[in-house]
C-alpha cells in the first residue's frame, strides 16, 4: 500500500480534491445555505493542509501548523454564525434564499 | 499510508460530494456532517488529538446544527421547481476541475521537496495548553473578542426588525 512515496502528499491531494468540491459546490448550487456549506468545506480542507504539514514537518514541537488550525476553527465557526444569520435575515425580506433571484440591493 | 487513510479519505470525498451533490438540503447537511467528522478522524490520524476533538465538537456539534436550523428557517426542505444547479453549472465545474489539477500538479512536482518526518510528534496538552496561553495569548484574546462580537452580531442581524421596516 505504498502508492505515494510520502504520506504527505496523500494528505495534501485529500485536501486539493475537497477545496474542488467545495468550490464547485459554491459555483454551482442555487441555494445560500449549500454555498455556505461549500465555503466550510474549502476551510476544512486548508486546515487538512495546516495539520498534516505540521505532523510531518519539522519543529512540530512549536505547535504552529496546530496553533494555525484552532484559530481558523474558531474564525470559521464565527462565520458561519454571521452568514447564517444572514441567510435568514435576507429570506426575510426577500422570501427567498436562492441566490438568482436576490438581484435587488433595496429589499 | 495504510488502508485506514484510503478508508477515511473515500468517507470524507464522498461525503462532500454528496453535500454538493444532494438535491433536499436536509440530506446535504446530514452529508456535510459526513465530510466533518472524516476530516475529524484525519487529524486523529494525524496525530492532532487536540484539533480533531475540537473539530468534532465545533462543526459536529455546533456548525451542523446551525446549518439544520437556517434550513428549517428558511423553508429550504421545499424543492425549488427551477432545479437546484444554477445556469452556469458547466463553466463552474471547468474552473473547480482547473483548480483541482494546478494544485494536483503543484503537490506532485513537489514531492521530492516536502517534508518527510515519519516519528510521531510528542505533544501532551500540557503543552498545547501552554502555547495558548503563553505564546499565542494575544491571539487567543482577540479570538474571543471576535467571537463576542460574531455571537452578537449574527443576533442582532437576524432578529425582527418591525419598527425599522416601513
Amino acid at each position: 500500500m505504498t502508492a505515494f512515496p510520502s504520506p504527505l502528499v496523500g494528505y495534501l491531494l485529500v485536501a486539493a480534491v475537497l477545496f474542488a468540491i467545495g468550490l464547485a459546490g459554491a459555483l454551482i448550487r442555487r441555494n445560500a445555505i449549500i454555498v455556505l456549506i461549500s465555503i466550510e468545506l474549502m476551510l476544512n480542507s486548508a486546515n487538512l493542509n495546516l495539520i498534516a504539514f505540521w505532523r510531518f514537518g519539522p519543529h512540530s514541537s512549536a505547535l504552529t501548523g496546530m496553533m494555525f488550525a484552532i484559530f481558523s476553527i474558531a474564525v470559521a465557526a464565527a462565520e458561519a454564525a454571521v452568514g447564517l444569520g444572514l441567510v435568514i435575515s435576507i429570506y426575510r425580506h426577500t422570501n427567498t434564499a436562492e441566490l438568482d433571484k436576490i438581484n435587488r440591493l433595496k429589499g | 499510508m495504510n488502508a485506514v487513510f484510503y478508508l477515511l479519505a473515500a468517507i470524507t470525498i464522498a461525503g462532500g460530494l454528496a453535500a454538493i451533490l444532494l438535491k433536499h438540503l436536509i440530506h446535504a447537511a446530514l452529508a456535510v456532517t459526513v465530510a466533518f467528522g472524516g476530516i475529524a478522524l484525519l487529524f486523529l490520524q494525524l496525530d492532532a488529538q487536540f484539533v480533531g476533538f475540537a473539530q468534532i465538537l465545533v462543526y459536529i456539534g455546533a456548525v451542523a446544527i446551525l446549518i439544520v436550523f437556517a434550513i428549517l428557517l428558511t423553508h429550504g426542505a421545499d424543492l425549488p421547481e427551477k432545479g437546484v444547479f444554477n445556469k452556469g453549472w458547466a463553466a463552474a465545474l471547468v474552473i473547480a476541475a482547473a483548480v483541482f489539477a494546478v494544485t494536483g500538479w503543484a503537490v506532485l512536482q513537489s514531492i521530492d521537496a516536502v517534508p518527510q518526518r515519519n516519528a510521531a510528534p510528542v505533544v501532551s496538552m500540557h503543552d498545547v495548553g501552554n502555547a495558548l496561553v503563553g505564546r499565542y495569548v494575544l491571539p487567543l484574546e482577540i479570538v474571543g473578542l471576535l467571537l463576542t462580537a460574531a455571537t452578537i452580531g449574527a443576533v442582532i442581524v437576524a432578529m425582527h426588525e418591525k419598527e425599522r421596516s416601513r
